[in-house]
């Protein structure tokens, strides 16, 4: 198939991976900082065939994990209003909040829908005009258009049973937040392909001159990430801190601007929560004030929730880059996919949900042995 | 007092509910079967953990199984809920190693289902019937209230005479077996779900649903020793491996590269975030031979039949597949279905 064998050719790979080992001269921290990297890198054991020398840390880049609790519990309180259509992509259903997930709200009687995009709830809005019609607005840059689109168009054609409830939040804020918080190990980015496709990476240019570290704009097949890792243990090697686009085949440096102009027309930035970091000044999007009538938080009353973490799970350190998921004693015992503690075992992308499907017989025969 | 007690051996605090996730075929019907339906109903029979039971009686072996099909939309790509509710039956049935002979068939309807409907599945339950060689000699039909159905629920069951004496089973897999399939994965789970959601493709995806009782009489006539056969229905590939590896105690070693997935099917995957390997199928299954006989198993198979494996003993009841870059990894069941991911 084209656009994935090419990038998926053991030979290639295999050519970077060495090549990389012959550049390698001293430990480096790499942390990419998206999810949908996490997983590919984990599934086809693309750190197995890393120098010793490299270290990769997983980021904070899986929206579904840095969902604060409380918006999870928000979704719960509305999906369980009567007269409701609650609306969401299908990796959030099954995050617990504090008291059960939106499959379980579902199997109470709820009429809680998967959807592939936000526009297919705005037409389930326009088809129901008797139900409200909610649409959970989880994600980074990359889903921010499209949910942009859907609150834009509901204004356009006057669809006032449709609102969403938002949860967005931006990558760059957050790698500022790493960079500059106390005992930092991260010496290089590897930045999301899929977000620089929408927003292209300017963004990151001042973060390089500001904390010396380079970023290199990466794909999310085996050869990308391996090509990625190897420009930046380049840069690293020869002491540049640059921004470089390993992605160009989908990535320009000014991005989509149709896709950030309609970002800017609905959204605004704010501060956000971000499960087990915390509240990161201006690391998010809310909806600005000609489209407030669309937000679900305000028309359900349900602004002022808060929520409490289990003290046992680690996922901050492991979203920070601090711990891997093995460090964890809670991994694979008392927190396993059935059975959650925090979302980075629940997402797909999470990193401790990719150990754990990946690699969890291997890491306990390494325990055991 | 008798010692009698109804305590659920689900843990209520885990799942007050029955979830979707339930009838996934995955680790969550497995926690199902596994603490609550098989220990209740415990028996030698039931035990060997197959697609169906193997009866002796008078002298001669039957396999005997049962399977109800819930699935929405009625009618997709290369079949229906019909066709489906005779090859499911047939095939648990061929994974017995079994002739299919009889079928029951029951249907639940909801009140208000257009009779036409009902016609056009009936006919494609004959036309099934016809195609695999079995007749459907006794059923019975109830109508629920409207909004108490999904239009048409379908069960059946079916008996076949075993007219060998090998033992198909999970236990009798043995290091060094080849892992054979019979054709392309993942198809019939993405044609439904292309239909159920309206996602829109270039080309509609054609279900793989298809009667298997053929291919494993040829086998079997071929004089393959085979040790176990599995049709790769929910769960996909991987749930089937899986349930093996753990009943046989072996390790199941797959390449992924010599997996034949076709490339829309790859496509839709790729798109929706989803794994081929957890996608269902209605007309696969999985076959351990020896290797010795692997070539003579492909050729009484059929063309498109591929060797994806084989057993080792290095490591206990565990699946492992090679990535295309050449590294093993740990192929685990999922806990419900596969969602979609968000970006």
């Amino acid at each position: 198939m084209r656009y994935i064998d090419e990038y998926r050719d053991a030979a290639a790979v295999h050519k970077y991976a060495a090549q990389l080992a012959k550049i390698t001269t001293r430990p480096w921290t790499l942390m990419e900082v998206c999810g949908g990297q996490t997983h590919a890198i984990i599934r086809f054991g693309i750190d197995e065939l890393l120098p010793p020398q490299v270290t990769l840390l997983h980021g904070p880049g899986c929206p579904v994990c840095v969902t604060p609790l409380e918006l999870i519990d928000k979704a719960l309180e509305i999906a369980a209003q009567p007269n409701v259509i609650f609306t969401s992509f299908g990796d959030m259903l099954r995050v617990p909040g504090s008291h059960g997930d939106l499959l379980s709200c579902k199997a109470s009687g709820a009429d809680v829908r998967m959807v592939y995009s936000p526009l297919d709830s705005l037409k389930l809005a326009q088809a129901n005009p008797e139900k409200q019609v909610v649409f959970f607005a989880v994600g980074f840059e990359t889903t921010a258009p499209a949910n942009a689109m859907a609150v834009y168009q509901a204004a356009k054609l006057g669809v006032p049973n449709f609102s969403i409830l938002v949860s967005h939040v931006l990558v760059p804020p957050a790698v500022e937040a790493i960079l500059s918080a106390e005992g930092n190990r991260v010496q290089a980015f590897l930045a999301a392909g899929h977000v620089c496709a929408v927003m292209g990476y300017t963004e990151y240019e001042p973060l390089a001159a500001k904390y010396r570290v380079p970023f290199v704009v990466t794909g999310f097949e085996p050869l990308d990430i391996m090509q990625g890792i190897y420009m930046t243990v380049k840069q690293l090697e020869e002491g540049r801190a640059e921004v470089e686009n390993q992605y160009a085949r989908a990535v320009t440096r000014e991005g989509n601007t149709h896709a950030v102009n309609l970002i800017r027309e609905v959204f605004e930035v704010v501060p956000r929560k971000w499960r087990g970091i915390g509240e990161i000044p201006a690391s998010g999007l809310g909806l600005r004030a000609p489209y407030a009538a669309f937000d679900a938080e305000q028309r359900f009353g349900v602004a002022s929730y808060t929520a409490q973490e289990s003290s046992e799970c680690i996922s901050g350190l492991i979203l920070q880059g601090a711990k891997k998921p093995s460090q964890c004693p809670a991994f694979g015992t008392r927190c396993t996919p059935e059975q959650p503690l925090g979302a980075t075992m629940v997402s797909n992308e999470g990193a401790c949900a990719a150990y754990y499907r990946y690699r969890l017989h291997s890491i306990t025969e390494t325990e055991a042995s | 007092m008798s010692d009698f007690a109804f305590t659920c051996p689900i843990p209520i605090s885990d799942y007050p509910q029955v979830l979707l996730a339930h009838g996934s075929g995955g680790k969550l019907m497995h926690h199902l079967l596994d603490k609550m339906i098989a220990p209740t109903f415990a028996n030698p029979i039931s035990a060997a953990g197959h697609d169906g039971a193997t009866l002796t009686l008078n002298g001669g072996r039957l396999a005997f199984t049962t399977d109800s099909f819930v699935v929405q939309p009625l009618f997709f790509p290369g079949g229906d809920i019909g066709t489906l509710a005779v090859n499911g039956t047939v095939n648990d049935l061929a994974m017995c190693g079994a002739r299919p002979l009889y079928l029951s068939v029951g249907f639940i309807l909801e009140e208000g289902l257009p009779m036409e409907t009902l016609w056009r599945v009936v006919q494609s339950m004959r036309a099934a019937a016809d195609a695999a060689n079995v007749q459907i000699v006794t059923g019975d039909t109830k109508v629920v209230d409207r909004g108490k159905g999904d239009g048409i629920f379908i069960n059946t069951a079916g008996i076949g005479v075993i007219e060998h004496t090998l033992n198909i089973a999970p236990q009798a897999v043995r290091e060094g077996d080849a892992i054979l399939i019979n054709g392309d994965l993942g198809r019939h789970g993405m044609a439904v779900m292309a239909v159920r959601e309206g996602l829109e493709f270039e080309s509609a995806i054609e279900s793989d649903c298809a009667p298997l009782a053929a291919p494993v009489l040829r086998l079997i006539a071929a004089g393959v020793a085979v040790h176990c056969l599995r049709d790769m229905t929910r769960g996909g590939m991987a749930s089937s491996l899986v349930e093996i590896a753990k009943d046989s105690g072996l390790h199941l070693h797959i390449d992924e590269t010599r997996l034949p997935i076709r490339d829309d099917v790859r496509a839709a995957c790729e798109i929706l975030g989803l794994d081929p390997l957890y996608v269902a199928n209605e007309g696969r299954f999985v076959a351990f031979v020896p290797q010795s006989q692997a070539e003579q198993a492909l050729a009484a198979i059929g063309e498109d039949a591929v060797q994806v494996g084989v057993v080792r003993a290095d490591s206990k009841g565990k699946v492992t597949a090679q990535s295309s870059i050449g590294v093993s990894r740990i192929v685990d069941m999922l806990s419900g279905e596969q969602l979609p991911r968000i970006c």
